[in-house]
This record gives C-alpha cells, structure tokens and sequence, in this order.
C-alpha cells in the first residue's frame, strides 16, 4: 500500500488508499461522535432499565419502574369513565324531558355529541345533519318513524333494515319492476304524488289524469303513506307532500321511487355503540331539532 | 446488445428466456382460472420476445477480444434510462392519488383507479421501479470502477437488469388487478417473489465474483453499502414472504406468520427495507459520486467505518418502532425504541462525513447543480434521520403514529434524501456512460434543482403541519371529557395542506421529466471523438503507479 499524502485544503494526511480517483483522509472521528455515541446509549440502557425490556427464557425484564402498557391503558380508561361520570350517570338514569330542561346538561350534550355525530352518522347523513341523496336529512324533515324521543333512541338502536333481530323494516314496493303496476298507471300515480308537494304542476296536468293518479294512489299507496299521503309512523312510510325528499321530489327520482322500490339500511347501532351514547345521540338529534333556524 | 455476448452467451440466454417463456407457459394454463393466467402470458410474452430477439442475433460476428480492456457498462446505461422512467411512472403515480386525497371523487368509478390500487402502484414504482434501477445501474458502474476489475460476464448483468424490471412489471399489473399479499413494500404474490430471490441471487454473486477478482487491494465503502444492501434485502424478502400458495394455479397465498408475529416481521421487513434500500444503496451511492464530483478526499476513513457498522447493526433492532402502542408486547417496544435514539449518532455521522467532504468544495456546490443536489441529499438524510429517531420515541409516536407526520417523515427522507442522490448520481454518471462532452444542458439541471428543491420543501411542510394538526385534533378532549373533533373534521382540516402536498409533488414530478428531457437529448448529442477519460479502463496486468 501506498503511503498517504497531505490534502491541503484540510491539512490531514490520505489513508494512501485510492479508488478511481478517490482518496480517504485519515482523519480521527471527532470527538463529539464519541460523545454522542456515550450519550444515546447511555439514555438507551437507562430506558431499558426503567422500562420492561430485555427477554429472557422465561419472559422478560419488567423495568424497575414497573410500567406496562396495558395495564396503563386501562388504568386511563377508567380514569376516563370515572371523569365522565358526573355527568353519563344522568345521561342513563333521568328522562329525556329532564334531560333537555337542563341548560348545562344539554350544553355537554352538545359538545360530545357532535364529535360522536360526525364519527358515526355523519358518512351517511352529512356533518350538518342534512342529509344527501338516499340519507334523509335529521334536522329538518319530518321523522318517518316517529319523532317522541323513546322511539328516535329505539331507531338508532335496532337500525332500519339492519342486522338487529328487532331492526325495523321498511320497504317501498318495486311496483314496475314487479309488474303490479303498468307503465301509464306509473306515470299516472307519478304525476300525481309530485302535484302533492308542488300544486302548481296541478295546472299543468289534465284533469282527468290527475283523478286517475288520485285513485291509483288511494288504491295502492295510501295503505302505507297514509290517506292523506303524509306518512305514517307505523310503517316508516315518508311524507309525500312536503319539500323534504329521501331520494329527491323531481319528475325523474319519484318515477325511480315506484317503479324501482327503494329500501335504505339504517345500521343497528346495539352493538357499536353504548346505551349512553345512543341516548346522547337522540337528544343531540333532537336538539339540532329544537334549535334550527 | 446481442452483438456484446460471446456465442455461448448468446446461447445460454436462449435457454434463460425459453425456461422463461416455458415458465410463463405453465403459469397461464394451471392458473387459467385466476388472475395467475395473467401473469402466465405476460411472463411467456417476455420470455418469448427475448428469446426471438437474442434467436436473430445469434448469428451476429463475435464481439472481440477488445471488449475485455473496457468496463461494461451497457448495463448501466439501459438502468439509467430505466430509472428515470420509472421516476416519472411512479412519481406520476403519487401525484395522482395526491390528487385523489384532496378530490376522492377522481377514481371514475373504475376499481383499477381506487386509492388502494394505486398507492402500490406509486410506493413500489419510486422504490424497486426508480430506487431499485438506479441502485443496480450505479452499482455495476461503481463496483468495476472501485474494483477496476471488469464484470465477470455479459450475460448475468443482463440478467439482473431485466429480471428486475420484469419483477416490477409483475408487481404493478397485479395491484392494479388487485393482486396483492397486504404487506406494505411486499404486497407482490408468491411467485413474483421467487422470482425476485432468483434475480437476487445472481446480483450478489456478481458481486462476489467482481470483488473476488478486484485489482485494488483494499474495497472501497461504496461496495460494503451495495453489498449490505444487496445481502439484506435479499434476507429480509425471503424470510418476511415466506407463505403458501393457496394451489400452484392460485395468485393468492397464505402467510406462515398470523397475529403480532406477522406484523413484527412486516415490519422488521419494512423499516429494514428502508434502511437497507433506502438508506444503505443510496450510501453507496453518496460515497463515490459526492466524493468524484467534488474533487475531494472523504472526511474521514474511520468515521465511515463507525457509521457502516453502526448503521448496519442498530437497525436491524429498531423495527418495533413501527408498531408502539400495538398489541406488540411493551419490551418489544423499548427495544426499538433504544436501538433507535442511538442510532441517530451513526446516521448523523454518515450525513456528517459526506459534508465535511465537501469542505474545500463549497465553491463548487455553489456553482454546479449536480454537487448541489447530492449536497442537498446529504442534509435531507440528516434531517429524515434526526426526525425518524425523534419519532421512535414512544411519547412521540404517540402523537405521530397513524398522521400525515409520517407521510412527511417518508417523502423528507425519498424526495430530499433518495430521490436527490439519485439525480445529481445520475447526472454525473451520463455524460461519461455515453461519452458525450458533458449534458445537454446545466440549466436545465438548474431548473431541475429548484423544482426539487421546492417540491420537496412545500410537500414536507404541509405534511408536518397537517400531521400535527391531525394528532392534536384526535387527542383533544372537551371539559367533560370527550373528543372534542370527529375524524371528518380532521379531515376537513387538512384539504388545503393535500392540495398544497398535491402541488409540491407536481413541481417534484415535473423536476423528473426535465431531467428525463435532458438526458434524452444528452444521449442524442453527438459523440465526443477520442477524449475519454484516459484512466476509465480496468487494469488489466500490473498495479499501476500510486496505487
Ligand atoms: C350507512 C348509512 C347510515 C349511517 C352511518 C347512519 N344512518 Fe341513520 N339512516 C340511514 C338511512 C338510509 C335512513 C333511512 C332509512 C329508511 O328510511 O329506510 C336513516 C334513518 C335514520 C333515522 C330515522 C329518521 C326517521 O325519519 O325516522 C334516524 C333518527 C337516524 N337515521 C339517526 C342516525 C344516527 C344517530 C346515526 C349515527 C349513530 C345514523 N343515523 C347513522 C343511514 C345511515
Ligand atoms: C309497503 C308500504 C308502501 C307502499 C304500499 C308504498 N310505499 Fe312508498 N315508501 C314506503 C317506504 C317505507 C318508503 C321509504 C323507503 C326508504 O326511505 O328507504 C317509501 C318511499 C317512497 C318514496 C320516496 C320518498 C322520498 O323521500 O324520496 C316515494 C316517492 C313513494 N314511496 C311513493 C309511493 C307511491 C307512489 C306508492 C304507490 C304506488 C307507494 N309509495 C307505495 C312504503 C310504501
Ligand atoms: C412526485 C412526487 C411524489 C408524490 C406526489 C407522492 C405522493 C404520495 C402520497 C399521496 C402517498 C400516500 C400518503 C397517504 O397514504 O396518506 C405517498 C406514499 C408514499 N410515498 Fe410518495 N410521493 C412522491 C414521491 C415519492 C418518492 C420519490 C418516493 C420514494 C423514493 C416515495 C415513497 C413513498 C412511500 C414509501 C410511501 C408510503 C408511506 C407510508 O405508508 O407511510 N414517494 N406518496
Ligand atoms: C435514524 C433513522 C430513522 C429512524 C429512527 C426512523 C424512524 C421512523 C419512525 C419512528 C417511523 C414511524 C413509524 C410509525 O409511527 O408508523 C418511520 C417511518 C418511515 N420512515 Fe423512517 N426513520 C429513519 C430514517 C428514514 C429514512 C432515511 C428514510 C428514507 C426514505 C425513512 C423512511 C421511512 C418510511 C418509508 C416510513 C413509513 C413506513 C410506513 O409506515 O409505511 N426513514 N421511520
């Protein structure tokens, strides 16, 4: 091996080693590696003494502070509930009507359920509660099932058309698809239910087709939508004469609604979510309710 | 090509790229039912075509005996190219489903289109696609260069070269055909990975045989980098793929590992992965390019051995980091952690040397793009490795685990570490692959440094803070005690930084294609006559002087 040389620019000597054109200096490693090297491994055994650490044949070392995870995990949670409490015990044990009396109550009620809200509802009916197409909107519209809070908490709890054995079923018939109607009476019954929410379209249609339309409706539809078309709590069956529309009041989707059926999932929510949270979710439903513009 | 291979050569890759083709064969019929079939015809396709194009050659003259006073470097030359357009696939890749997080509704409803195909698409596409080529394709440049030793063959290059890419092909078809084994970095199936075992093989053995027939006596740190990387990778995919076939006409395949064992040897694979790939090749890399360019000796011989041991020791351990606060058991956990936190000195050491190299040197940094770009490498890796050992702190992870933090950490450590040792690699290395005078054009290099250099500072920013933002909003807890944000609100909170991400990878993606145009023009200049470097040759008897 070659000696090595002076570099100038630093003034250390080469390893003499070269490669292509590329030369080492020999310098030492700064001090400051070592110091740092000292440094971090002596912070590293540290921590692996004070922290459960080390393996051995039968199990491992435990640290001499004696933590561990789980153990602190569930400490934190319970610390949690404990912290809550003061106020979850009220949530379950009085009634909604107590509940909602209380301004301070419902202030809390406020807070935690939004956060709740938009974690599990709001995918499907939006963070404002309103609702998108296929979603109906929860502020605003008129509640299909009902809207006394016992059965709003029932609703979320089993879901509609969910997987709870109690869930509630609700299903719009296919009547064109399962020919129980022929294509005019569609168009018929069609035009009629959109004069239900926009009277002005009654001008617009011919008198005789809108009796016709009349007819099939209290025929076919007022068993479940009510006579008056204005829905009906026992079977989920929605209000067919205001402007608020599950899937939408134009000529096109109330056509879709009849001739295709419609059956949306409502998850159960028994099995996600506590009694407590299902609790505060109604009376944060029922709140956004009560205190819309 | 052809016309490089000896006739036996010529012959032999008839036979690799038959049993190929045969291979392929046998693939598409068991696997007829399946996606597998897929598969079967394009590697029967590529084996075939191969076959047909050496089959038209294998007439061709011998290639002379002259051959053997020069390098081989044909190559290197088809890696480069491979890398850089791999860079603009894979880049191209990652400012798409940038896109699709800031406007999810971009997927047109295809399945091929979804986020989850895609984002594969994009991590195996920079890593094995860009990383992976230019770290083979530098990698026989410096080992003959630092061995001055010739490969020893022209056939298993070739090999490697190609039976890498055909890999990579494999692998990204399949995610976009939704085949995948869920494992992050080594999502391809069973047989791409034996596959890939084969291609590995015969790149360390190249390796072995090179080294073994070295005219220097000493091997220089570059090749102890490329063959770290080379031997652990190859380690690392074997045991973390380890699984079983559900029927030799099935793509899908069952891990041998279930529950915490699975995740801890993912995740071995997977911080190793880019401590072997990402880090240890691209060392490689800085170790003989930083150092030509610059026209200065390496700071210091001893550090560089301090930092390649400590580097290859302390990573192995430091896994678990990717998995505190898990089912993962406590010990594991601090383990990693520990190994971590000293980890940092030799990193920093690594990044340390490579600047203190350039001591004497600054002008020239200042001057040309292609040093500045390296140097610009250099700080990235100690600003990647500063924040991974500050993120492996337990408390730490605890607020960045799970947030764009770490996407931020990534991108700091691949855009600004990986990808920038790559380019000013690259352009130092083109010029004389192709024995052009110099590149096309330096400006160009210029604009390419600073939509780099601007890409990767507005993409690091907006993920730290969004990834900040995201851990404060999900442990914020109101007074009486509940979570004070949804996960849709954290979302809402970081649109503006996923549209600022996805326009700082554009200006990084465009910065790709500028140097794509560059070295494509650079290849089609015309030749310099006969004023090559005069020393770029193995030696072939006697040592020469000063050696
Ligand atoms: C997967 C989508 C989805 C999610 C998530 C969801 N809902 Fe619903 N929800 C629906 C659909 C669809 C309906 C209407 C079902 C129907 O009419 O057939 C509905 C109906 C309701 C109703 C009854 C409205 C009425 O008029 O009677 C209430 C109350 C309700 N949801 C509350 C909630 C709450 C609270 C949550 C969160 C815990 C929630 N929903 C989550 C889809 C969803
Ligand atoms: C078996 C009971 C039943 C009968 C009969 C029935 N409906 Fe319905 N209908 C429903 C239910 C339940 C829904 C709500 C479905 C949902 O939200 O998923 C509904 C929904 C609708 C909707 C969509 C409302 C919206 O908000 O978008 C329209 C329109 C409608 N029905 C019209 C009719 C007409 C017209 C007829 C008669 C031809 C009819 N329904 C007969 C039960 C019924
Ligand atoms: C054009 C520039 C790039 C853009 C726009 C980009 C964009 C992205 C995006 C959007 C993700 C997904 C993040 C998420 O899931 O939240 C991602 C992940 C990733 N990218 Fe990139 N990227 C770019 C360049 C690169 C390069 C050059 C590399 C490597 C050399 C790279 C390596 C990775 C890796 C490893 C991940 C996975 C990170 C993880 O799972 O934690 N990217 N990139
Ligand atoms: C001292 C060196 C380093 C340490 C200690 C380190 C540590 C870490 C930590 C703690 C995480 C986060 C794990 C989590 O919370 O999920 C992480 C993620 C990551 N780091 Fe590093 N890092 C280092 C260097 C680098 C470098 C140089 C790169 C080069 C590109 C890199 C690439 C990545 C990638 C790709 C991930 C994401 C893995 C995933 O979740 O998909 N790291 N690193």
């Amino acid at each position: 091996m070659a000696l090595g040389e002076r570099d100038k620019p630093s003034g250390q000597m080469t390893t003499g080693h070269e490669w292509n054109g590329i030369k080492e200096l020999n310098t030492p490693v700064p001090r400051v590696v070592y110091f740092f090297l000292i440094a971090t491994a002596t912070f590293a055994v540290t921590w692996t003494l004070l922290m459960p650490s080390w393996p051995g044949i039968n199990g491992y070392f435990r640290g001499f502070l004696g933590v561990d995870q789980r153990v602190a995990v569930t400490q934190t949670v319970d610390q949690a509930k404990v912290d809550r409490a003061s106020w979850t015990t009220r949530i379950d044990q009085e009634d909604f009507a107590a509940i909602q009396a209380d301004k301070d109550l419902m202030n809390i009620v406020r807070q935690t359920g939004a956060a709740l809200f938009g974690d599990n509802c709001a995918a499907c009916h939006g963070t404002d509660a309103q609702g998108r197409p296929g979603f109906p909107n929860l502020v605003a519209a008129p509640i299909m099932w009902g809207d006394d809070p016992k059965i709003v908490a029932e609703t979320i709890r089993i879901g509609i058309n969910g997987t709870s054995p109690d869930t509630r079923f609700a299903q719009m018939l296919a009547f064109g698809k399962d020919q129980m109607l022929a294509r005019e009476d569609i168009d018929a019954v069609v035009a009629y239910v959109q004069t239900l929410s926009q009277p002005d379209l009654a001008a617009t249609i011919d008198a005789d087709a809108l009796l016709a339309g009349a007819t099939l409706f209290a025929d076919n539809c007022a068993g479940c939508h009510g006579e008056d078309a204005k829905g009906m709590t026992d079977t989920g069956a929605p209000n067919l004469t205001d402007a608020y529309w599950t899937y939408g009041g134009d000529r096109a989707n109330i056509r879709h609604s009849v001739y295709d059926g419609r059956g949306g999932t409502m998850p159960s929510w028994e099995a996600r979510l506590t009694p407590t949270d299902i609790k505060l979710l109604t009376l944060y439903v029922l709140d956004l309710r009560a205190t819309r513009p | 090509m052809i016309a490089d291979l000896t006739r036996a050569e010529r012959v032999w890759a008839m036979l690799i790229l038959g049993s190929l083709g045969l291979a392929g064969l046998a693939m598409a019929v068991a696997g007829r039912n399946d996606l597998l079939g897929v598969h079967g015809w394009m590697v029967l396709a590529a084996g075939l075509g191969g076959f047909i194009v050496v089959m038209r050659g294998l007439e061709l003259p011998e290639p002379s005996d002259d051959r053997l006073t020069e390098y081989y470097d044909a190559p290197t030359r088809l890696g480069l190219i491979l890398t850089l357009l791999w860079a603009v696939v894979g880049m191209a890749a990652g400012f798409w489903i940038a896109a699709l997080l800031a406007w999810p509704d971009l997927t047109f409803d295809a399945a091929w289109a979804s986020f989850g195909r895609l984002r594969p698409v994009h991590t195996s596409g920079v890593i094995f696609g860009f990383g992976g080529n230019a770290l083979i394709a530098t990698s026989f440049h410096v080992l003959q260069r630092t061995t001055r030793a010739r490969l020893p063959d022209q056939i298993s290059p070739w090999f490697v070269l190609l039976g890498y890419n055909l890999f990579c092909i494999v692998a990204a078809s399949g995610y976009l055909m939704g085949m995948t084994q869920s494992k992050e970095y080594a999502e391809p199936e069973w047989y791409a990975d034996i596959w890939l075992v084969v291609v590995w093989v015969v790149y360390f053995i190249i390796y072995m045989r090179t080294l073994a027939r070295r005219k220097e006596p000493h091997i220089y740190v570059a090749n102890w980098y490329y063959m770290a990387f080379i031997l652990v990778v190859a380690i690392l995919h074997i045991v973390n793929n380890l699984a079983v076939p559900v029927s030799f006409g099935s793509a899908k395949s069952y891990s041998l590992f279930s529950g915490v064992q699975d995740a801890m040897t993912q995740w071995w694979y997977g911080h190793n992965a880019v401590a072997f790939f990402l880090t240890a090749g691209f060392l490689g890399m800085m170790y003989y390019y930083l150092p030509k360019r610059a026209g200065r000796p390496i700071f210091s011989y001893r550090m560089s051995i301090i930092s390649f041991w400590g580097i290859t020791f302390m990573y192995m351990w430091a896994g678990s980091h990717h998995l505190h606060y898990t089912a993962l058991p406590h010990w594991v956990q601090t383990l990693g952690m520990a190994f971590s936190v000293v980890l940092l000195v030799p990193s920093w050491a690594s990044a340390g040397n490579a600047l203190l190299t350039l001591n004497g040197a600054w002008h020239k940094v200042r001057d040309d793009a292609v040093l500045r770009f390296m140097a610009l490498a250099a700080i990235f890796y100690g600003i990647t490795t500063f924040e991974g050992s500050f993120m492996a702190i337990r408390a730490v992870n605890s607020l960045s685990h799970y947030t764009d933090w770490t996407i931020g950490h990534v991108h700091a450590g691949a855009l600004g570490w990986v990808a920038m040792i790559t380019f000013g690699s690259l352009y130092s290395l083109v010029p004389s692959m192709w024995k052009r005078p110099g590149l096309y054009s330096d400006k160009l290099v210029e604009v390419h440094f600073w939509l780099a250099l601007s890409g990767t500072v507005i993409y690091v920013f907006a993920m730290w803070n969004s990834g900040v933002i995201q851990g404060l909003m999900w442990r914020t807890y109101t007074e009486s005690g509940g979570l004070s944000y949804s996960f849709i609100d954290s979302l809402v909170a970081m649109h503006p930084y996923y549209i600022a991400r996805a326009f700082g990878g554009l200006l990084f993606l465009l910065g790709a294609l500028v140097a794509l145009y560059n070295v494509v023009m650079t290849i089609r200049m015309p030749a310099t006559a006969q004023n090559e470097v005069v020393r770029d040759i193995p030696i072939q008897t006697a040592l020469q002087a000063g050696e």
